[in-house]
């Protein structure tokens, strides 16, 4: 908990490191001041694009004691407004998973050697990023939290498959190794009430620790102040749900 | 942008982008998160030339009835521009 004696210091830039198939990216890094150790998280930014609200939300992580890495998913689209680049993304059907994981898995391994970042590393995303972040909770191993806030797409119908996406991220289920965090508003049609029920009876059918947090009155994204879905009330609590959350799995302040 | 929903054609054209006038190779269209429209889902249409960079870019985002009713108007103008022998 701060407290107004406290010194509070932060460093926030972008850095370059490597991603799927050794590429190098761009990435947002936000660290609070001092030798650590933190624990680490990797903010996967949601299909809009890696935008200002994601490099906010790099830093709030960091504010609240993590070291937070958010790589560029879209680094291979070119370079230009985060709005131009997500729209030529969006019109190619988005990135394909496999890329995206990779990317990940290489945040993961950056700040896992940072020395100032103890044994701890989660993953956060929202959107298409909390299908990302479910997806690399699965498939990379040694994540200690999952953080996925409304993430579409988790559940995919046969026709929704295509060589970008050709497994749904539930059909991984099994291989999570750590607990997983999910905030879903009631009136979201992507994840619908339905897919969210879905994505908990594969989680509970394997037996993973989870917390899952409905909230109605909210639909897709209602953490996006900037956005007509914004719910001051439900994201307080969620953000809350996030702190307790993190602070539990990977010893960060609560 | 949880749709994916999104198609990509071929056209000849221009548009007017932030620095003019520039040809147009590609239109993109999507049902999908808009960027500025005040809704959860939108008609998006980005006229683009990817050879200029993904700035060369002009955005519409439209309400499903905005985009049917354009999309009715503009076959009916050809059409009247058909029928007037006006199509090149």
């Amino acid at each position: 908990m701060y407290e107004t004696d406290m010194y509070e210091g932060m460093l926030a830039e972008t850095i370059a490191m490597p991603g799927a198939g050794g590429d190098t990216i761009l990435a947002y890094l936000a660290r609070p001041l001092g030798p650590g150790p933190f624990p680490g998280l990797v903010v996967v930014h949601h299909l809009p694009g890696w935008d200002e609200w994601y490099r906010e939300a790099t830093r709030r992580f960091a504010h609240h004691g993590y070291v937070a890495l958010s790589p560029d998913l879209y680094h291979r689209a070119g370079h230009g407004t985060p709005e131009d680049v997500a729209a030529k993304v969006r019109a190619a059907g988005g990135v394909p998973d496999e890329q995206a994981v990779g990317d990940i898995a290489g945040a993961m391994r950056y700040l896992r050697a940072l020395p100032y970042v103890g044994d701890k590393v989660g993953v956060f995303g929202t959107c298409s990023g909390g299908r990302h972040t479910y997806l690399a909770g699965c498939r990379v191993e040694s994540f200690d939290a999952v953080v996925d806030c409304w993430g579409g797409r988790v559940v995919m119908s046969e026709d929704q498959l295509s060589p970008v996406s050709p497994v749904a991220p539930i059909d991984y289920t099994a291989e999570l190794p750590c607990p997983v965090l999910g905030l879903f508003g009631q009136d979201d049609k992507s994840p619908s009430p339905d897919q969210v029920d879905q994505q908990e009876e594969a989680l509970k059918k394997y037996g993973k620790v989870y917390e899952f947090h409905r909230y109605p009155g909210a639909g897709h994204g209602f953490f996006y102040y900037h956005r007509p879905n914004y719910r001051q009330e439900q994201a307080v609590d969620g953000w809350e749900r996030i702190w307790a959350f993190l602070g539990k799995y990977l010893g960060g302040p609560a | 942008m949880c749709t994916m929903i999104a198609e990509q054609i071929q056209i000849e054209g221009s548009g007017k982008g932030r620095e003019g006038w520039f040809v147009l190779r590609q239109a993109d269209v999507s049902y999908d998160h808009p960027f500025h429209a005040p809704m959860e889902h939108a008609l998006n249409i980005d006229f683009v030339n990817e050879g200029l960079g993904v700035g060369a870019r002009v955005a519409v985002e439209l309400s499903a009835d905005a985009a049917r009713a354009l999309a009715a108007t503009i076959l009916a103008v050809l059409d009247e521009a058909q029928v007037g022998g006006y199509l090149e």
